[in-house]
């Protein structure tokens, strides 16, 4: 396979099926949660359960001051390689490009020197929380091999997305540019079966939470 | 597969439901509830961690609730949950967690960790796996009707005993009040000022109520053990005397759990909605203060701090009612650093006091509560819950501290204005 055409397959049938297995899979996903179901509540309620769904969907963005003390580091280095890697993700302009000629829909891009900035620090980001997980005891306790693999998946498509734009290593361009979209490619086609999921089901958790708690008036 | 371990598993199926698959699904490992939950602080043990004390229920809804998990079970790639490591999870569950909530106010994609807790445990009572304690107490909740053995000659004497110092009468098994009061056992032998309190406070506003001589206990060993079918029994001998003397609403004494079990969980344990209501004591003496009816003369002087009981305030929604009366009677009331919903537990919640087992465990956690009261310096401490107090003064006796713990409702009862009083305060 020359380069052209495993740029051509990369940007073809590859992302096809990833995209088919990440749409699918996150559907899937999301489908056997709401199957469930949960029980009626019999109890009289004193508040919105729906009123406080949405308000905790929102609200839990905000740290409680206590957690932001105790937990600083994972809750700010939390938050920089979230933005960050959104902010790489949806306002770079070739990847809008990309969404545009998908989608058909476009919106503004950042400047490409603050786009490239920003994938710095996501990457020191990234490395950082990754030091923090395999440092701080609970998290090592709770990590599996699964944690590492996302934290993997989910920093390889920045390191190849800044290798190929500043045309490092002693692959031809091309290739590079292959490199990066098929690590794009293995963070869609691994998301719906990892914890990465949570990107959708967190506002399912956050609904939940706050309704519980609505229905009994207390803010969540 | 042992039948005891398959009664288990089978209960953890029947509680998994959309809300606990969106937690699983949601959680990232960050290890967030640790920071929230005492019993991690105080032990730095990684084991303790909230989430952690979930493995077994998340692996069942891993492997028969998620899409790629039936393939790996059907493939056996993975390994089913065995006995022995729900032997291994009974401490996590039962020992090192009140189902305080206070994880579930804090984790970032919000599961509601709490509420799977309590999920967890009716699959760890069906499996065999409750703490021996638990059990004892839920036995003599059935059969003698309180987890402590108060039988209903032990109230008799402590209502004659409050008559006497009252001089009217307590009214019991009067049908057509408009309140039943319920007591938890603790409040009988331990805190039976509470009875009297009550009795003059609502002497004072003009309230009709009445105890039940079938139905006066308020606890309910079902919900903390995690038996659904014997707490829902339990309910239903408060539902059949409220239908017998035919009141309006039910009073929650000053405890926490029996809250969430009479006005929560309830309705949703018998299946059907009740056809009274269900007040909390203090959400009456607030709404007294509204009506006008709850007046009271002269203020204490101490420095007062309020415990929230979790299940009143944080899991219950009982939160503004309490500061209200205290202000009414305290001049000098200052809140602890982290109050009101994201109070610290006192560490005795949700059976962990029943349990003999746990008492080092307890009195260890207890140091972050020490840590809240370093930070503001209290006379003494006020709450709204018998198992709280009693634990509060335990872990204050321990950690050297001297400190009173004081009943809301009897504070309240010693500030009244009028005749009604029975000390000199005035």
């Amino acid at each position: 396979m020359s380069e052209a055409e495993l740029l051509l397959w990369v940007r073809g049938p590859a992302l096809q099926i990833a995209t088919a297995i990440f749409l699918l899979g996150v559907v899937v996903r999301l489908a056997e949660i709401l199957m469930l179901g949960r029980k009626k509540d019999l109890a009289e309620a004193r508040g919105s359960a729906v009123a406080g769904g949405l308000r905790t969907i929102f609200s839990r963005f905000v740290p409680d001051r206590g957690t932001l003390q105790r937990s600083t580091f994972n809750v700010v280095a939390g938050y920089i390689f979230h933005i960050g890697f959104f902010v790489v993700l949806f306002l770079f302009t070739p990847h809008i490009l990309l969404f545009q000629d998908v989608l058909n829909v476009s919106w503004p891009s950042l400047p490409t020197p603050m786009v490239d900035a920003t994938t710095i620090v996501t990457i020191i980001a990234l490395l950082a929380v990754l030091a923090h997980r395999l440092q701080n005891p609970v998290m090592r306790f709770l990590s599996g091999f699964q944690d590492y693999l996302v934290w993997l998946v989910t920093i390889l498509p920045l390191v190849t997305g800044y290798l190929a734009f500043h045309r490092i290593g002693a692959v031809p361009p091309p290739t590079l540019i292959a490199i990066h979209i098929l690590s794009v490619e293995l963070l869609m086609v691994i998301f719906p079966f990892t914890k990465l999921m949570h990107a959708f089901t967190f506002f399912m958790a956050r609904y939940y939470n706050g309704a519980i708690s609505g229905y009994r008036g207390v803010n969540s | 597969m042992s039948a005891s371990l398959d009664r288990g598993l089978n209960a953890f199926r029947e509680q998994i439901d959309a809300p606990v698959a969106a937690f699983f699904s949601s959680c990232v490992h960050c290890g967030l509830c640790a920071e929230a939950c005492l019993f991690y602080t105080e032990t730095n043990d990684p084991t303790l961690t909230p989430i952690h004390k979930l493995e077994p229920l998340r692996r069942v809804w891993k492997q028969e609730y998620t899409f790629w998990g039936r393939y790996a079970r059907a493939f056996g790639l993975t390994r089913p949950v065995t006995d022995e490591e729900l032997t291994d999870w009974e401490t996590l569950v039962y020992d090192s967690c009140t189902m305080c909530g206070r994880c579930s106010m804090v984790c970032p994609v919000g599961n509601d960790i709490a509420y799977m807790i309590r999920k967890m445990r009716e699959g760890m009572a069906a499996a065999g796996h409750a703490p021996p304690d638990l059990v004892g107490a839920t036995q003599r909740a059935v059969t003698i009707g309180s987890p402590m053995g108060v039988k209903l000659p032990a109230l008799q004497a402590q209502i004659r005993h409050a008559e006497e110092e009252l001089g009217f009468s307590i009214p019991v098994d009067v049908e057509g009040a408009d309140y039943m009061l319920l007591l938890s056992s603790m409040e009988i032998m331990n805190f039976p000022e509470f009875i009297s309190a009550i009795a003059r406070i609502f002497k004072h506003a003009n309230v009709s109520w009445t105890i039940s001589s079938e139905a006066f206990e308020a606890t309910n060993s079902g919900i903390q053990i995690g038996v659904s079918d014997i707490a829902a029994e339990l309910v239903e001998r408060i539902v059949a005397a409220a239908g017998k003397l035919k009141v309006k609403s039910v009073i929650s004494p000053e405890c926490g759990h029996a809250y969430m079990a009479i006005r929560w969980e309830g309705p949703n344990l018998i299946g059907r909605p009740y056809d009274f209501k269900v007040v909390h004591i203090l959400e009456l003496l607030e709404q007294l203060r509204e009506e006008g009816r709850l007046r009271t003369t002269g203020k204490e002087t101490q420095r007062l701090t309020y415990h929230d009981p979790c299940q009143i305030s944080r899991r219950g929604g009982v939160v503004q009612q309490p500061r209200n009366l205290l202000n009414m009677v305290a001049e000098d009331f200052v809140e602890m650093p982290e109050t009101g919903t994201m109070n610290w537990c006192c560490g005795a919640g949700g059976g962990v006091s029943s349990n003999e087992r746990a008492d080092d465990l307890r009195l260890k956690a207890f140091n972050r509560k020490k840590k809240q009261l370093d930070a503001i310096h209290p006379d003494a401490i006020v709450s709204a819950c018998s198992n709280c107090r009693i634990h509060l003064e335990d872990g204050l006796e321990e950690y050297g501290m001297d400190m009173p713990v004081l009943s809301l409702t009897e504070t309240i009862a010693e500030y009244l204005a009028g005749s009604e009083q029975a000390g000199s305060k005035e």
